[in-house]
């Protein structure tokens, strides 16, 4: 678990260097008040003491890379109240959580502060950054991406970020609001490409996930069928964090490979319509929270190909 | 490069270790002072003793026998003096009856005398195979002669000797297929005229190079005949030694769950066992001594060794210059399906391939932890099980449930727990739930 939180350093640095140092106060109040809790919850619950096996620190960088880099810095500590005892020690411990629990803080938290969540978003700093095509944008945009394509439609969100092309790379490398950790998709997809070559993870969580979403919002996320742009909407909001390291964690994804699969675009399906028909702008924490409580369902559903059935039905 | 054959589903890639001694030729043990012949050597019923305290017996001499349930005769492998029939100490089941003799060393060795054995027919073999005590000393311990009579319905065509030694450190067969070459190639041909078939297919993993050029030689080698033998190479892939996984990478054909590979057709023998058959049938010499591989960083010289039946771990060890301070766990058999020990008292038996000294740094110690899910055994495991459920099953306490995830399909090779992350003991629990279902 600690390879993974090593994976999230890159992304949290360019996040600093984005946003400013205070991302580095809020990750740590994160990541050290999850441990805290931990260590709390199983002195509590009589359990062995486990803090330092990675678990709590990856659920506490995670939630920090889900909030907004200008909220207060006690709102992280309150999520991973939420986080750890809740979410995991009161669900019964390492691998029988339900739900992911950085998502479930992420969740607690956007409904206990609604407005801290939605706007205490910090444009990027622009004095000698290396992205300069970027300057023209007015250096106090405080929304995010898809929060203005939503409200205010394709026009306003081309006056305010630039030709979708343009801003595919800026999207990319890292330069635009938005929470701390869904700055840079570049970081985000070599971190997952690492997992992937450690074999920490398999293909088929992300890519059923990222796939999805770029199908369906091309399908209907236009003013016409298949007028969609698949590509903002893979690089935008958290889908490529939420796709490599939220979706596809042990406990509250399925196991089978096949039930990945479905878990995956059940996941993109969410999203998208949450995106385009729901109250938020941004629908993967949601959408994953919905998909976590199947898990065990397609669990049952999805079974692994047995060796060699036995002669004349026995068992 | 010929091509070469490997199971579809699962399997693991564990640390080979086999350097310690693959290049070691088998060395003979030197007579202990005592021996501990275990009356129940394998699966089956256990020998009743012929034989009485202070008896004085001949080396070959029958010492127990048994007409019941997958029983063959246990012989003595030494000249002495029965010093008690009684018990001993026993890996698993701590203490088992056991007959000790005391070794005269002064004996002369017997000089098994050549016959032929073309004229037999295969009752006659049959019989030779059967009271020569030679059970399957790969691992499993199956009576030879049983799996060499298959049910009158099943039309067999296929013999495959299991030369693959995919257990780490094991070189035990390994040296016997180099050193033992031509007595495996006759004993494949007598297998072969029991079974009353033609084909006979040695499968040897590829980590193996020198045994595969010397059965391919000696295959190549003897005299016309009009069988049909020869010799596969196995990727190297563990558990491709097991019989289901085998058979399904040399034939393609899969036997059923809770079937022998008779349903399919087929029969598989160790290449170690044949050439104990050879022994058996050529020479009328019953099964008395086995090869043994010695091995591990905890051991100051690891060897192969030709050990008889019934000698204690603590002679082995001492022979090979002594268990050095490292040493953490003393194994018997391989690492991913052997028994660890608890004293150096114990005996070896007929199925005894290996006795391993691991250092700290050749095993796992790091506690368990809870399972999350990760969902590794089930690419790991080469039945197609769900290990991970059947493991959260038992811990709840609801081992009689765990039918559903096929744990009777296990054959315990041990892939779901060798890539655990949370250092669960997959096996251990999956035992224990065979145990208990069976019971309900």
């Amino acid at each position: 678990m600690w390879t993974v939180f090593g994976c999230l350093v890159p992304p949290l640095l360019l996040s600093v260097f984005v946003f400013g140092v205070q991302v580095l106060f809020i990750a740590a109040v994160s990541v050290l008040s999850c441990m805290a809790v931990e260590a709390a919850s199983q002195k509590m619950l009589g359990r062995p003491l486990t803090y330092l096996d990675g678990s709590a620190a990856l659920t506490g960088m995670l939630l920090a890379f889900v909030i907004p880099p200008g909220v207060p810095i006690l709102m992280p500590a309150l999520g991973a109240v939420m986080a750890i005892y809740i979410g995991k020690h009161l669900m019964g411990g390492l691998g029988y959580n339900i739900f992911n629990p950085a998502l479930l803080a992420r969740a607690f938290l956007l409904a206990t502060f609604p407005v801290a969540m939605t706007s205490a978003w910090l444009p990027p700093i622009t004095d000698g950054a290396i992205f300069t095509y970027l300057s023209g944008i007015d250096g106090m945009t405080t929304a995010t991406p898809l929060a203005v394509l939503k409200d205010q439609g394709m026009a306003a969100f081309i006056e305010r970020f630039g030709e979708p092309r343009d801003i595919y790379m800026s999207f990319f490398l890292g330069w635009r609001p938005g929470c701390i950790g869904e700055t840079s998709g570049l970081l985000v997809v070599l971190g997952g490409l690492y997992l992937m070559y450690r074999r920490y993870i398999t293909w088929h969580i992300p890519v059923s996930v990222i796939g999805s979403i770029a199908i369906l919002t091309w399908i209907f996320g236009g003013e016409s069928l298949f007028g969609g742009d698949p590509l903002l909407a893979v690089l935008s909001g958290g889908a490529l964090l939420g796709a490599f390291y939220m979706a596809t964690c042990y406990v509250t994804s399925p196991t089978m490979r096949s039930a990945q699969l479905v878990y995956g675009v059940g996941i993109g399906a969410l999203t998208v319509l949450i995106r385009l028909k729901g109250g938020y702008p941004e629908g993967i924490c949601y959408a994953i929270l919905l998909m976590n409580p199947l898990s065990p369902v397609l669990d049952t559903w999805f079974k692994p190909k047995r060796f060699a059935p036995p002669l004349r039905g026995e068992q | 490069m010929a091509p070469t054959f490997s199971f579809p589903k699962g399997g693991v890639h564990p640390p080979e270790a086999k350097a310690y001694t693959e290049h070691l030729t088998v060395e003979p043990l030197p007579l202990p002072d005592e021996i501990d012949l275990i009356l129940s050597q394998h699966i089956g019923a256990p020998c009743v003793p012929t034989v009485a305290k202070k008896q004085e017996i001949g080396e070959g001499a029958l010492v127990g026998t048994v007409e019941k349930g997958l029983g063959v005769p246990l012989h003595s492998p030494v000249s002495g003096t029965v010093k008690a029939v009684g018990n001993c100490v026993h890996p698993i089941r701590v203490s088992a009856p056991a007959i000790t003799i005391k070794v005269d060393k002064e004996a002369a060795p017997i000089v098994w005398q050549q016959s032929s054995w073309e004229h037999l027919d295969a009752q006659a073999l049959l019989g030779k195979i059967k009271d020569g005590g030679i059970i399957g000393i790969g691992g499993a311990g199956f009576p030879t002669h049983v799996k060499l009579k298959p049910p009158a319905d099943a039309k067999i065509d296929t013999l495959i000797l299991n030369g693959a030694e995919c257990e780490p450190y094991i070189t035990a067969d390994h040296r016997t297929m180099v050193e033992q070459t031509d007595k495996i190639v006759e004993g494949a041909r007598i297998l072969l005229t029991v079974l009353g078939i033609n084909t006979c297919v040695i499968a040897i993993e590829t980590n193996k190079p020198d045994a595969i050029g010397a059965m391919s030689e000696a295959v190549a080698a003897r005299p016309a005949d009009g069988m049909d033998i020869s010799v596969a190479a196995l990727s190297v892939k563990y558990p491709t030694g097991s019989e289901k996984q085998l058979i399904q990478a040399i034939t393609g054909r899969k036997v059923p769950a809770m079937a022998l590979p008779s349903a399919v057709g087929v029969v598989v023998h160790n290449v170690s066992t044949t050439k104990a058959v050879y022994d058996a049938v050529v020479l009328d010499k019953p099964l008395l001594e086995k090869v043994v591989t010695v091995s591990g960083g905890g051991i100051e010289r690891p060897a192969n060794l030709l050990v008889k039946v019934g000698t204690r771990i603590s002679d082995i060890a001492s022979f090979c210059g002594g268990v050095n301070e490292r040493c953490e766990r003393v194994v018997l058999g391989g690492p991913m399906m052997g028994f660890a020990v608890s004293t150096l008292a114990v005996p070896i038996t007929k199925t005894t391939s290996s006795i391993l000294f691991l250092r700290e740094d050749e095993i796992d110690t790091r506690p368990l932890s809870a399972c999350i899910r990760c969902g590794w055994c089930l690419d790991a495991c080469p039945m197609g099980l769900e290990p991970k459920e059947a493991g959260i099953y038992v811990e709840a306490g609801r081992a009689e449930d765990t039918a559903q995830f096929g744990v009777f399909d296990c054959f315990e090779c041990g892939s779901c727990a060798f890539v655990c992350p949370a250092k669960r003991p997959l096996v251990q629990f999956i035992r224990l739930a065979k145990m208990k279902a069976k019971r309900s």
